[in-house]
């Protein structure tokens, strides 16, 4: 047993010592597999990134109100008796003896992409004043809060980043109405970011919708309480709602996109693997077959075939991780953060979002790189170990 | 027949090497043929948007609602041969997952405008005469399994019907499209049978769509039907049916284009990484090309001879990957309905051929000129 531990140690660092007099083959390979993780790691950040946008707005003590049959805020309508009816539900958390229950408008706007020039819909967003104490984590960071009862916006700042004339100062003519943008918001990076949000008592004339809302978004008590609130609304004959927890109705908006962004990345990845795997069996049957006469040498002096096996396995594996990990690092430096926005086609609205490229993607990313190694060098090893040694000896 | 011969010993020599780098470069067209695909997705058919159709939308946005009234105003527009409304019905079947849409219209001018939708004459005639009748896309069709005389039941978020409940449609026609890229996922259904049966929004439509006699005028009429509407209550915005469909395009977004970039840095890769194995088959090999001048062949047939065996290797190993493209992609959007035109476009195709060519005639020249301009006696002397 020392003894094979021994040889194996011995011929590891024997093929790795060599690795340098074949540096064009083996950086073809690496080189290959880094492409391949780059590309994975790098795609499937897209679809990471705008789920993080979609999770980091969506809280466990929060809960979404919308009319019956609707999914969306789009299609809800809530007058303000069902308002009041949802304040006085048990489980919400009060504040000074007022419950804190944001009803809210939402409509859509036509604003030009500053990438293209072509126009996107924003989503506007008309809140009262509890709507910033259901959502703490909304700070203003440049300019001020928008003035209550006036044609004032603040925007959020992916929406500022990502659209044409949102700059504080600027004015948006919106049929008959016009607004002036006067702060700049952000919410942790979430959805709310791509949006623009102003008085809802000043947004419901502008758009004829009397006194109703779209959905009321409630701080309960504790995430607890969240059945205990849902059941009693659901059983009032006087409201015809459905409730959600916020969590869930992001997580459900976010489907559509990460399921798109996920099967094009495995589809690319998974050919791209099996491309790596040829590029590794190539270069991995040539280092073998160039050496056919070192390994002949050896098994005639006594060495035995596992670690003939293991240390050509463990060459290709130290490869592709080498490779791997590149490809990781420099999807990470290439994308993370890289901001871009989409349709989220629930809300017919857009989300901007920025890429992410997490500790686990990159770990996946190495891993995959590992798998193509070992696969990549599995066969050309048996056939190392197989080869007579009457016949390796004359080869070359 | 001889140098084939030649050709195939050769070609069978390092088999396992070969028949990697043949799949690799198969691997790398296929992807190539998927990237055509998803381009082509992204832009969303836009190369098929008629070049006589405008379309006329609320100025604030698409989700706000025009009167039904606007569309005699726009016909009596010199110029305007037809104008049609839609509106987006949002409905779903079954489940939320299961999405196509869905649009009330007038039959009659859903087909003197959209002639690329094709159905034949007695479907035609029973959409006419059945209110509750409805006609699907082949694709849609096909993957829900509806048929002729089906009874489909949608429920619609936004357009609840009188009383609430979920509308109910008689399948009557399934129409085909003129052209591979048109889009044969939606479903249209009669508008006097929506607007009767809505609970609210009675005499209100999301859009039209026009048709102008001549593409030329295109622009001037748009302009018009806008100035006609300024001021109003519901004012619009009016533009080609090419760049509202780059505007929805856009809107989806850079997502496409980074895709597409990422994709093409991978197929070309995968051709280094191949090429280069090709190119190293070849140098491996100049003390034999040295015997061959030797015995007689000419510089010439030995680069043919070369030229030859790296343009049977990437012809091999491009034609399975693009067979394999055309395949796969012929299954369909592999994202489960996020891409409703999804399809290898022939251009691709050529273009994939034009790309196997090159990399045939690349890996193989350079290390063949080479070879050939080598001395005969410093090649043999070679190991």
């Amino acid at each position: 047993m020392v003894n094979w531990f021994s040889q194996v140690v011995a011929l590891i660092g024997f093929n790795l010592k060599t690795l340098p007099e074949r540096k064009g083959s083996a950086a073809a390979a690496a080189f290959g597999i880094a492409g391949v993780v780059a590309v994975l790691v790098g795609v499937l950040s897209i679809g990471q990134g705008f789920q993080r946008a979609m999770v980091a707005a969506g809280d466990t003590d929060r809960a979404v109100v919308l009319r019956s049959g609707a999914d969306t805020e789009m299609t809800s309508i809530l007058g303000r008796e069902e308002v009041r009816i949802v304040s006085d539900a048990p489980g919400v958390a009060r504040a000074e003896g007022k419950a804190l229950v944001s009803p809210e408008l939402f409509v859509i706007i036509n604003l030009p992409k500053r990438s293209t020039g072509t126009d996107a819909n924003v989503a506007m967003r008309g809140v009262e004043p509890a709507g910033f104490g259901v959502r703490p984590e909304l700070k203003i960071v440049e300019g001020r809060a928008f003035a209550w009862g006036r044609n004032e916006v603040v925007v959020g700042r992916g929406a500022e980043l990502e659209f044409a004339g949102l700059g504080i100062g600027s004015t948006l003519d919106l049929g008959a109405s016009r607004w002036t943008v006067v702060g700049i918001f952000e919410a942790e990076g979430g959805v709310a970011e791509s949006e623009i949000w102003t008085d809802a008592a000043v947004l419901a004339p502008a758009y004829r919708r009397g006194d109703s809302f779209q959905s009321v978004l409630v701080r309960l008590a504790s995430p607890g309480t969240f059945q205990n609130f849902k059941d009693a609304l659901t059983a009032d004959p006087r409201a015809n709602v459905k409730v959600v927890r916020e969590t869930e109705y992001y997580a459900e908006q976010s489907q559509m996109i990460y399921l798109l962004i996920t099967g094009l990345g495995t589809i690319i990845a998974t050919m791209m693997g099996v491309g790596a795997i040829f590029g590794a069996l190539n270069t991995m049957y040539t280092a073998v077959a160039s050496r056919a006469r070192e390994i002949g040498t050896l098994k005639a002096l006594g060495f035995r075939s596992s670690p003939v096996i293991l240390s050509i396995l463990v060459e290709s594996v130290v490869l592709a991780t080498i490779g791997g990990t590149v490809g990781a690092l420099a999807a990470w430096a290439l994308f993370d953060g890289y901001r871009a926005a989409t349709m989220n086609w629930q809300s017919f609205s857009q989300v901007a979002f920025a890429f992410e490229v997490g500790p686990r993607l990159l770990v996946n990313g190495v891993i995959y790189a590992v798998l193509i190694g070992i696969i990549g060098g599995l066969f050309p090893a048996i056939r190392a170990a197989r080869m007579p040694v009457s016949n390796a000896l004359r080869e070359g | 027949m001889k140098y084939l011969a030649l050709l195939f010993a050769n070609f069978r020599r390092h088999r396992l090497r070969t028949t990697l780098t043949i799949l690799s470069i198969a691997v790398a067209f296929l992807l190539f043929g998927y990237l055509g695909a998803i381009r082509n997705a992204f832009s969303m058919g836009i190369e098929f948007a008629g070049a006589d159709r405008l379309v006329v939308r609320h100025k604030v946005s698409i989700i706000q609602l025009l009167p039904v009234s606007y569309e005699s105003d726009i016909e009596a527009i010199p110029g305007v041969a037809e104008a049609m409304h839609q509106t987006w019905f949002g409905g779903i079947y079954q489940e939320p997952k299961n999405f196509f849409a869905q649009i009330p219209v007038k039959p009659e001018e859903l087909f003197t405008i959209y002639p690329e939708f094709v159905v034949s004459a007695e479907q035609k005639e029973a959409w006419s005469r059945i209110r509750t009748g409805a006609i699907i896309g082949r694709k849609t069709a096909e993957k829900y399994g509806f048929g002729i005389g089906d009874k489909i039941p949608i429920h619609s978020p936004i357009w609840p019907s009188k009383g609430g409940g979920t509308w109910e449609f008689d399948v009557v026609g399934i129409y085909d499209g003129a052209e591979k890229g048109t889009d044969t996922t939606q479903m249209f259904f009669r508008h006097d049978y929506f607007d009767e049966n809505r609970e609210y929004g009675e005499g209100q439509v999301g859009w039209y769509v026009i048709k102008v006699a001549d593409p030329d005028r295109a622009d001037a009429i748009a302009k018009q039907v806008d100035d006609l509407f300024a001021n109003s209550p519901a004012e619009t915005k009016t533009e080609t049916e090419g760049a509202f469909v780059k505007a929805w395009a856009d809107q989806v977004g850079n997502i496409g284009a980074i895709v597409t970039a990422i994709l093409t840095a991978v197929f070309f890769t995968i051709l280094l990484v191949a090429g280069n194995t090709m190119a190293q088959a070849v140098r491996e090999r100049t003390r034999e090309l040295g015997v061959m001048k030797a015995v007689g062949f000419t510089g010439a047939q030995v680069v043919a001879f070369v030229l030859g065996e790296s343009l049977l290797i990437a012809l091999i190993g491009g034609g399975i990957g693009l067979t394999l493209a055309k395949l796969l992609t012929a299954a369909g959007d592999p994202t489960g309905g996020a891409l409703p035109i999804f399809y290898l476009p022939d251009r691709t195709l050529v273009l994939g051929v034009a790309f196997v060519f090159l990399l045939g005639i690349v890996a193989g020249l350079i290390p063949a000129l080479q070879a050939m301009r080598l001395d005969t006696v410093e090649a043999l002397r070679r190991e």
